[in-house]
């Protein structure tokens, strides 16, 4: 069996997750880790799958590209299984007037403290800008890190928070 | 539980907003970006007429904006250490102060933290996960009086609470988030 990552991306309509999967499911492709979203009401989705070759499913997504409205494509991956965390979980949030560079400045600053973004959103609402990211920083940065990110905030003309995240095991 | 507590600080009595003896003005509410919301609001005099008109202001925007449990002065415009709540009618709410305004507030006791959805005028098109105490001691002035209160309280008025102090400190909901997938397009249904 092959690691396939798949990609959906194209105008939303009713149907489209419930379509995926059945082609996905009568090629016996098992779905495994998987997201959609909308993004600036665009239909997204992001999954990884086991099944057939790559070229084999995206030939049996290709119909539901016909009409253009849809891009599906296939790709093999290696199974690289789980990266190690590279430490404790953070939330970053950033907010302010829309501009250039924001996600770029501010998660360089993160990356530059060998930290590790493993999960982000960015919304556009009206000219309200906002940036989360939940990062695993190594141990001990964190204090130094804010004053970092504190400096590139204030170039921007944005705010920025750095929390660590909950788990909120039960 | 009333919050009513005798000694130096006492729960808010009887006051109501009639107490500020002025008719409030309505005030535009200025929504983020704007860089009052990020400011720290500066402490007050409680007595002072203009913190007394402020007051006024704040009740009297707050009850002509739907839905609208809780303003704080940033979100007029006005960097300073005030804001009204009212969760009355709420359905979340379990204490219930009525309609009040705090100076000068602060978190004196804050104890199991619950997560929720937050909501706010000056971040109209966005909510948010926020983990907020759920039981909550607050210390504050009663403007005009100039009177300390201690209210204590829980639920849906100690989320209210939390949220108009972090303003009254620059922050607003969306830095105090759970996660990267915490923040949500307000649904519009036509």
């Amino acid at each position: 069996m092959n690691e396939l990552a798949i990609t959906v991306i194209g105008r939303d309509r009713p149907g489209i997750v419930a379509d995926v999967a059945e082609v996905l499911a009568g090629l016996g492709a098992n779905l495994t880790d998987s997201t959609m979203t909308r993004l600036r009401g665009h239909f997204a989705m992001t999954l990884v799958c086991t099944g057939p070759a790559a070229a084999e499913v995206e030939a049996a997504l290709a119909p539901l590209a016909a009409e253009g409205q849809l891009l599906a494509t296939v790709r093999e991956v290696t199974p690289d299984g789980e990266v190690p965390p590279v430490g404790e979980p953070y939330v970053m949030a950033v907010h302010g007037s829309d501009r250039m560079g924001i996600v770029a400045a501010m998660t360089r600053v993160l990356v530059d403290a060998g930290g590790n973004v493993t999960d982000l959103s960015t919304r556009l609402a009206g000219s309200l800008y906002v940036v989360l990211a939940e990062v695993e920083l190594p141990a001990g940065v964190a204090e130094t890190l804010v004053d970092r990110l504190d400096r590139t905030a204030a170039e921007l003309g944005v705010e920025v928070t750095l929390r660590p995240a909950d788990p909120d095991l039960l | 539980m009333t919050g009513e507590h005798s000694g130096p600080y006492a729960g808010l009595g009887d006051w109501t907003p009639e107490a500020l003896a002025v008719a409030g003005e309505i005030r535009a509410v200025v929504s983020a970006p704007h860089p009052v919301l990020s400011r720290v609001g500066g402490a007050v005099d409680p007595t002072s007429g203009e913190t007394v008109r402020l007051a006024a202001d704040l009740v009297a925007t707050m009850r002509v904006s739907p839905g609208c449990v809780g303003l704080a002065a940033p979100q007029i415009g006005v960097g300073a250490q005030v804001f009204a709540v009212d969760v009355t009618g709420h359905p979340k709410a379990v204490t219930v102060h009525g309609t009040f305004v705090l100076c000068n507030a602060r978190v004196v006791e804050a104890t199991r933290w619950k997560p929720g959805r937050e909501g706010c005028m000056s971040v109209p098109d966005l909510t948010g996960d926020v983990k907020r105490a759920s039981r909550l001691v607050v210390e504050g002035d009663l403007p005009g009086s100039g009177a300390s209160v201690r209210l204590v309280t829980d639920g849906f008025e100690a989320r209210a609470l939390q949220h108009e102090i972090d303003h009254c400190a620059g922050l607003l909901f969306l830095d105090r988030v759970a996660g990267a997938h915490a923040v949500y397009q307000r649904k519009v249904y036509l």
